[in-house]
């Protein structure tokens, strides 16, 4: 019986042994030397235009089914389930009162509130923001998979393909590409820690962060297009952003260096924050320096006057948001009085949701849900740089830039905060509404009474 | 993309209901997403606290009746039923419905909506808008903007010219006589598309 199995053994080993030292050469060459480099081979974007081709076969699969059924296929709705009347309150109103009464009040009035409020309960803006994007076609995704039914067979067979490969050959593929990434940075940021300061050590602080974030980008097989980069952030500046996922940072990052902005965690972001910081210098605040407002914009003014430090990396909207609208900026980085260089970023939803919905998903499921999609393909456009105009507070100057961002990334512009995910409406936004009205109201009794 | 009737048959009684209140397939489905899209926990039925997490609901003045609207009294959840029953107070009124002296009068008629307005009034359900009742609104919808003496004479101004036999309230019949010329139609309608 023994005699049977050592072959067998020594054979298996060999293989595995062989197999091994392929795989590791394969990824040095296509992969992290070409990241070291910052070269490309172009087998991303291959790979990005023959998934399109299988999209839109399966897409036409999906509607020949249906046909040969002789139903409707569903299309759904991106743009919501109702038309809202433009007009506003004081309009409403008035046409209300066309008889020609004085416009004081009347029963029907509460006819618009009722109207408004049970629109908002069929269809309002916020909550589309805050899930998932939904998609035109099928992207052989399950978890897209809310409103598909006409799979036949041969798509079924398509997708446990397409399982397999994500699964079973890109999934640990990415995951070894990330813990490499990771680990050469806290490595080797911590080795340039050790030089003097000076050019030298910039220098090559640079050129470690950039090439550990390159590894992370190809860990993710993210596809990325920049534009306009002659209008990258410049030190002594801010560069804002709006924010969908954890992975804007590594997409940023890859393609410059910046000053990264958090709070300090424990566990490994903690050991990785560390070793950042002993190469270059970032801001990282203890949570309780968080809170203290004058403390955090010092910290950050401190930093931009300093010339030799890199730009900081800051997302005003501070929180995640689905990718089809900018949110309210928030003004405290807009206070500092230095140049802002926005940047916007796209997210092409067909080969993968980049989108972290963090009261659904916790981080590692996250990531393990970005690391078994096909891609992450997006589009990266560098505005020009803004500053504070004369007269204009921070607000208006945040809003300002906000409006640049969502007009460049196609994003719709939208006045509601970020924190509406988790907090309550503030009692301001209701006040603003009985001000309205009462203007209707008051307003013109006192006309009324001048006649 | 899917097929309308597949998707269909997972709400119970969906014919049912069609015939009730008038939507036709597609606003059922896009109902059933916004139902469940709402229904957070996806426990099958709607709370309060669901609609108070719509933010433009909010900060509507009158956004807690409107809640209240949709709960029976005594009851503490909606299900989809009494979501797209309610809902179907809005929609258009049907000007071609041929005039049947049977059948029951369609949830979205002109007299059915008044009555929906009216509730939003009537809190306390005893088919009398009381002066009290009445100050309570103007009071939601003015806030502090106005004064107590302004909004007393707003109410006492509206129950006088109002209430026609003189019980200092309005009755659903006077509340439905103060607004024969307003376009009830067109105020208390939203255009569902397709």
């Amino acid at each position: 019986m023994e005699s049977y199995l050592f072959p067998f053994d020594s054979l298996i080993c060999m293989l595995l042994g062989i197999s091994f030292t392929v795989w590791f050469t394969l990824l040095l060459v296509f992969i992290i030397v070409p990241a070291i480099f910052g070269v490309s081979f172009g087998i991303r974007r291959l790979y990005m235009k023959s998934l399109i081709k299988l999209f839109e076969w399966a897409t036409l699969r999906m509607e020949r089914g249906a046909k040969e059924k002789n139903q409707h296929l569903y299309k759904p709705y991106s743009n919501g389930i109702i038309a809202k009347e433009p007009l506003s309150l004081e309009q409403e109103i008035q046409d209300m009162r066309r008889g020609g009464a004085e416009p004081e009040f009347d029963m029907s009035d509460i006819f618009y509130f009722c109207r408004r409020g049970v629109e908002s309960i069929v269809d309002d803006e916020v909550t589309k923001r805050f899930t998932a994007e939904e998609l035109e076609s099928w992207n052989l995704l399950t978890r897209s998979n809310y409103n598909f039914h006409h799979i036949s067979t041969q798509l079924t067979a398509l997708w446990g393909v397409g399982v397999l490969i994500r699964y079973g050959f890109l999934l640990p593929l990415r995951v070894t590409l990330a813990f490499t990434g990771v680990g050469l940075l806290v490595v080797l940021t911590s080795i340039v820690g050790l030089f003097p300061n000076g050019r030298m050590k910039s220098y090559l602080s640079d050129k470690v962060h950039l090439m550990c974030y390159r590894i992370c980008v190809r860990a993710l097989t993210a596809i990325i297009t920049y534009h306009d980069r002659e209008n990258k952030p410049k030190n002594g500046g801010i560069c804002v952003a709006n924010h969908t996922s954890p992975i804007d940072v590594i997409i940023l990052a890859s393609d410059g260096c910046y000053a990264m902005v958090g709070q300090v965690h424990g566990g490994l972001i903690g050991v990785i924050q560390r070793a950042m910081v002993k190469a270059c210098p970032h801001i990282w605040f203890e949570r309780s320096e968080v809170k203290d407002r004058h403390l955090v914009a010092k910290r950050l003014s401190d930093h931009v006057a300093d010339k030799s430090k890199l730009p900081i990396l800051i997302f005003p909207e501070g929180t995640c948001i689905n990718n089809t609208s900018v949110m309210m900026f928030k003004k405290g980085s807009f206070e500092i009085g230095c140049t802002v260089y926005p940047v916007a970023i796209k997210y092409d939803p067909r080969f993968g949701d980049a989108f972290w919905n963090s009261s659904k998903f916790g981080m590692v499921n996250y990531l393990l849900h970005m690391m078994s999609s096909w891609a992450i393909v997006c589009s990266v456009w560098y505005l020009p740089p803004m500053s504070r105009m004369e007269g204009e507070d921070a607000v208006q100057f945040a809003n300002r830039v906000k409006a640049a961002i969502a007009r460049k990334g196609g994003l719709a512009d939208l006045l509601w905060d970020g924190g509406l995910k988790r907090g309550k409406v503030k009692e301001v936004f209701k006040e603003e509404q009985q001000k309205l009205y009462s203007k209707v109201l008051v307003g013109s009794s006192e006309d009324c009474s001048r006649s | 993309m899917g097929s309308t009737s597949s998707t269909l048959l997972k709400i119970p009684n969906v014919e049912v209901l069609m015939q009730e209140t008038g939507f036709s397939p597609a606003h059922m489905i896009r109902l059933h997403d916004r139902f469940k899209a709402l229904d957070k926990e996806g426990r099958g039925h709607l709370c309060p606290q669901d609609f108070g997490a719509i933010k433009e609901l909010a900060m509507n003045p009158i956004g807690d009746r409107i809640i209240g609207a949709f709960f029976c009294p005594g009851k503490e959840t909606v299900d989809f039923h009494t979501f797209v029953k309610i809902l179907a107070h809005f929609r258009p009124v049907d000007k071609n419905r041929p005039k049947e002296p049977n059948s029951p009068e369609p949830i979205n008629s002109r007299s059915n909506k008044l009555r929906f307005a009216f509730q939003l009034y009537d809190q306390d359900k005893d088919g009398k808008i009381s002066r009290d009742e009445l100050l309570k609104v103007l009071q939601a919808m003015l806030g502090m903007q106005v004064t107590e003496e302004q909004l007393e004479s707003i109410a006492d101004r509206t129950i006088q010219e109002a209430d026609l036999d003189r019980d200092d309230a309005i009755s659903f019949e006077e509340f439905r006589k103060s607004l024969e010329k307003v376009n009830i139609d067109h105020k208390m309608s939203i255009r569902f598309l397709r």
